[in-house]
């Protein structure tokens, strides 16, 4: 029998909540996604990552051929995003460590909850980005095309005139992933084993 | 019946004169062309997308410049300014780049460009530099192979003619520069007759130091000699280090009729130098400053402008008053080339006019000077006595030798110019291995990495100096042909003819992964120090200072900043300061006037270049890019109003929405 009672958590789950809190604080420092873009003119291709906290890579290049068709151009200041992730990954990592040290079934539940929530919200948030970059163009571009739009992928490749854009998580969305299907599973392992007791 | 047969006998005569006609003409040795091997084209081809192995740096010869070719193919990637003014770059017409064109005799628009030295580590070479001469004009120039410019161009005092030169010593210690015409010295009264040559002319030496990190040179010393000419020279290694050798003609000491005059003698010499032993002259404090005036013209990578400096003194070490630094080696017949094999122990000597060629031995040379095996001097110099210091010659290898390299097989290939042809053999038999016909007369010879202590062996080429019948006519002027040969076997194959710029001397051939990952893709625009450089489009702006208007000025795809400008009157000099924002690869923006009297720039990502314009009638006068940037390359364009001289226009310029004009 346990001692903590009723509401205290499996030992895997502990582990995994300790896991996840050093991969999340981790994850501040690495590149979440990455787009790649590729053109005749470009066989070195182009490259652009996106941390937490900035945008790196060939964002100066980018931002010079999208004037061409009224994209906005990028720079990391301009949004709020990039000030607060790097607080909620922490945010999200000092609680997935507590969970694992106050031991409480509800404290993990909500964490849990919490972080897929996290989860959901920033990819709608990403993809909102990148309708508006795609959609919200210069009426005075130098280059029109009718119904033309250049909405990079959320995931996946696309052919944008003569770019060709693929957009995949980078190290940082992969261990963010890694997370979130470890949590899923001994969420599910949890609830059944409380289900039990 | 016998008019038939008389029919019969005159078609049998005329059938068999033909056939011996034909007969004969096929016993005519068949010439060029017919030398070339099946699998030769599949030697050569370099499929689209895939890169050469080896970069040749080519002397352009009268042009004045570097070209730059791709081995195998023979294709041309790129001629570099170096010498000559290039309007096609700006180099040597916009403001930062005149003074690397400066000399002591002011601004010199051409230089004749013959031999080149690719910078060694341990007798390797490293692919950080190349160095080139300058004939005519004496100079020497450092290109920095990461942006294939030329970084720094000194004068060499006291000389003219500067052939012998630019070869290096193993650690890139020392650049030479060894004069061709003797001269009376800069100090000297120059105003003398010619026919003082033998007293009052001197020949001189030039040692170059150059910083191991920087690669910035500085004339450390020079040797006056005795008037002769120096020809070509190059460096000891191995146990030769330390040694440098410098052949000579005109022993004779002929002034005027050097055809005939010059070529009088049985033998003339190779010098030995010991610059080590120099060096230490120099240390002692043995050396002598003298009165001279010569320019050292430096390009500064983050100002993107040169500077000229004149320096008015020299350290000069008589070699009449050294002891164990130079001696004469007799060599057979008005020697050219002089070229050390890998190992360094031995030298070899080509006499232009001889028909054998002598390979000396640096320690029978060392032997022969510690036993004083000396056949008495010449002017003061101690000669060593022939046969002590010979290791043997190569007998008949054909006519007019001129230049030797080597592979890393122990074999030496030697052009000749008479006979035409390369000839192969081996450096310790002295036996002749191969030889093959070139088309037509080779001066230089290059193998990759042939004057080095590790040849790379594999390819030859041979830069020939008459073309004739090798490609479709170009009328009186013809390219110059250089050949390429595949070494690597036993026998010499031909594999290509390709034309080449101005008339290519030495060359260097090295291995392309040297250079080819360090190479700059842009100039940061962070470190551009530019006087006048405008770090963005808000940082434009146009300055009057009395008559002179300085427009600092942006490239960007696609649009220049200011594109209207107005205010601008005769009388003025207009100085476009152009700062190229791109930051990305390939991305270079040109910049004309029209009927500017002046090139045009290109300016690379991220430099600040300057054309100056002096308007010279009133009007609208257009400017725009010139390098096919983008798709609205097209649309990258301006207008400047002249105005007359007493004309109350103000300045005004912009562009888009700050342009001149009524706003919308």
């Amino acid at each position: 029998m346990n001692l903590s009672g009723k509401s205290a958590l499996r030992g895997i789950t502990r582990i995994a909540s300790v896991i996840s809190g050093i991969a999340l604080a981790i994850v501040i420092l690495l590149p979440i996604w990455r787009i790649e873009l590729d053109a005749p003119q470009y066989p070195e291709g182009l490259e652009m990552y996106i941390y937490a906290n900035k945008l790196e890579g060939d964002v100066e290049i980018i931002n010079g051929l999208n004037h061409y068709i009224g994209m906005q151009e990028l720079h990391a200041e301009n949004f709020i995003e990039f000030t607060v992730l790097p607080y909620i990954l922490g945010f999200f990592a000092f609680w997935a460590l507590l969970v694992a040290f106050i031991n409480k079934r509800c404290f993990f539940y909500s964490w849990a909850i919490g972080f897929v929530l996290f989860g959901i919200l920033s990819m709608v948030d990403f993809y909102k980005w990148l309708y508006d970059y795609g959609h919200n163009l210069d009426p005075k571009a130098p280059i029109q095309v009718p119904g033309m739009t250049y909405q990079p992928p959320l995931i996946g490749f696309k052919q944008l005139l003569n770019f060709g854009a693929y957009s995949i998580p980078d190290i940082g969305g992969w261990l963010m992933g890694g997370v979130g299907v470890m949590i899923a599973a001994v969420f599910v392992t949890e609830f059944l084993s409380s289900k039990k007791s | 019946m016998t008019k038939i047969h008389s029919k019969l006998r005159i078609a049998a005569i005329g059938i068999f004169s033909l056939s011996t006609l034909i007969g004969l003409n096929s016993c005519k040795p068949k010439t060029a062309g017919s030398a070339v091997s099946g699998d030769a084209a599949q030697k050569v081809y370099v499929a689209p997308g895939e890169h050469d192995e080896f970069y040749s740096f080519t002397s352009g010869g009268f042009s004045g410049q570097v070209s730059v070719y791709g081995i195998p193919s023979g294709r041309l990637f790129k001629v570099l300014p170096v010498f000559s003014v290039d309007p096609e770059t700006g180099y040597g017409f916009s403001e930062e780049s005149k003074p690397m064109l400066n000399t002591s005799f002011g601004f010199v628009p051409w230089g004749d460009q013959h031999h080149l030295a690719v910078s060694q580590t341990n007798g390797e070479s490293d692919g950080r530099w190349l160095f080139a001469n300058e004939n005519n004009t004496p100079r020497v120039a450092r290109l920095d192979l990461t942006t294939f410019t030329t970084s720094e161009i000194i004068e060499i005092p006291n000389s003219a003619g500067n052939h012998s030169s630019p070869f290096i010593t193993e650690n890139t210690e020392y650049v030479v520069a060894g004069t061709r015409f003797s001269v009376p010295f800069d100090d000297a009264d120059g105003d003398i007759p010619i026919h003082s040559y033998a007293e009052k002319f001197n020949g001189a030496i030039t040692f170059i130091k150059v910083n191991p990190e920087t690669g910035r040179m500085n004339i450390e010393f020079q040797l006056k000699t005795p008037a002769v000419n120096y020809d070509l020279s190059h460096t000891g290694k191995g146990p030769s280090s330390g040694w440098f050798f410098f052949s000579s003609y005109n022993t004779e000491k002929a002034h005027t009729l050097l055809e005939v005059n010059a070529s009088q003698r049985d033998k003339d010499f190779i010098l030995a130098v010991n610059w080590k032993k120099a060096e230490e002259y120099i240390k002692a404090g043995k050396g002598k400053k003298v009165k001279t005036n010569y320019v050292h013209n430096v390009m500064d990578e983050n100002t993107h402008t040169a500077t000229s400096t004149t320096i008015n003194e020299v350290t000069v070490l008589d070699i009449l008053d050294l002891e164990g630094v130079c001696y004469y080696i007799p060599c057979p017949k008005s020697p050219h080339g002089t070229d050390v094999d890998p190992t360094g122990e031995y030298i070899i000597g080509s006499g232009k006019l001889a028909s054998l060629i002598p390979v000396f031995s640096f320690s029978k040379i060392q032997k022969a000077i510690q036993d004083k095996k000396f056949d008495g001097d010449f002017d003061g110099i101690p000669v060593i006595n022939y046969e002590a210091a010979l290791h043997g010659e190569v007998q008949k290898p054909g006519l007019g030798p001129l230049h030797t390299e080597f592979d890393n097989n122990g074999n030496a290939y030697t052009s000749f110019f008479v006979s035409s042809e390369v000839v192969k053999w081996n450096v310790k038999s002295l036996q002749v291995i191969d030889r093959q016909p070139t088309y037509y007369s080779t001066g230089h010879l290059t193998v990759a990495g042939g004057d080095t202590k590790k040849p790379f062996g594999k390819y030859l080429v041979a830069w020939n100096k008459i073309t004739k019948d090798r490609y479709l006519p170009t009328g009186p002027e013809l390219t110059q042909s250089a050949q390429l040969f595949d070494i690597s076997g036993e026998k010499m194959q031909l594999l290509l003819d390709f034309p080449t710029i101005g008339e290519p001397h030495y060359a260097q051939i090295i291995p392309a992964s040297l250079i080819k990952d360090k190479q700059k893709r842009i100039y940061d625009i962070n470190k551009n120090n530019h006087k006048y450089v405008a770090k963005g489009e808000d940082k434009t702006k146009i300055v009057r200072e009395g008559n002179k208007v300085h427009v600092y000025m942006t490239l960007v795809r696609t649009h220049i900043t200011p594109d209207n400008i107005e205010g601008i009157k005769i009388g003025d000099e207009v100085y476009f300061h152009i700062t190229n924002l791109e930051q990305d690869w390939d991305l270079p923006h040109g910049f004309s006037v029209k009927g500017n009297n002046n090139a045009e720039l290109l300016i690379l990502p991220g430099e600040t270049k300057t054309l100056k314009w002096v308007p010279n009638r009133v009007g609208i006068i257009p400017f725009y890019c010139t390098d096919f940037c983008s798709a609205l390359h097209q649309e990258m364009q301006g207008y400047v109003r002249v105005s007359p001289a007493n004309s109350n226009v103000p300045l005004a310029y912009g562009t888009g929405d700050t342009a001149p004009g009524p706003k919308k």
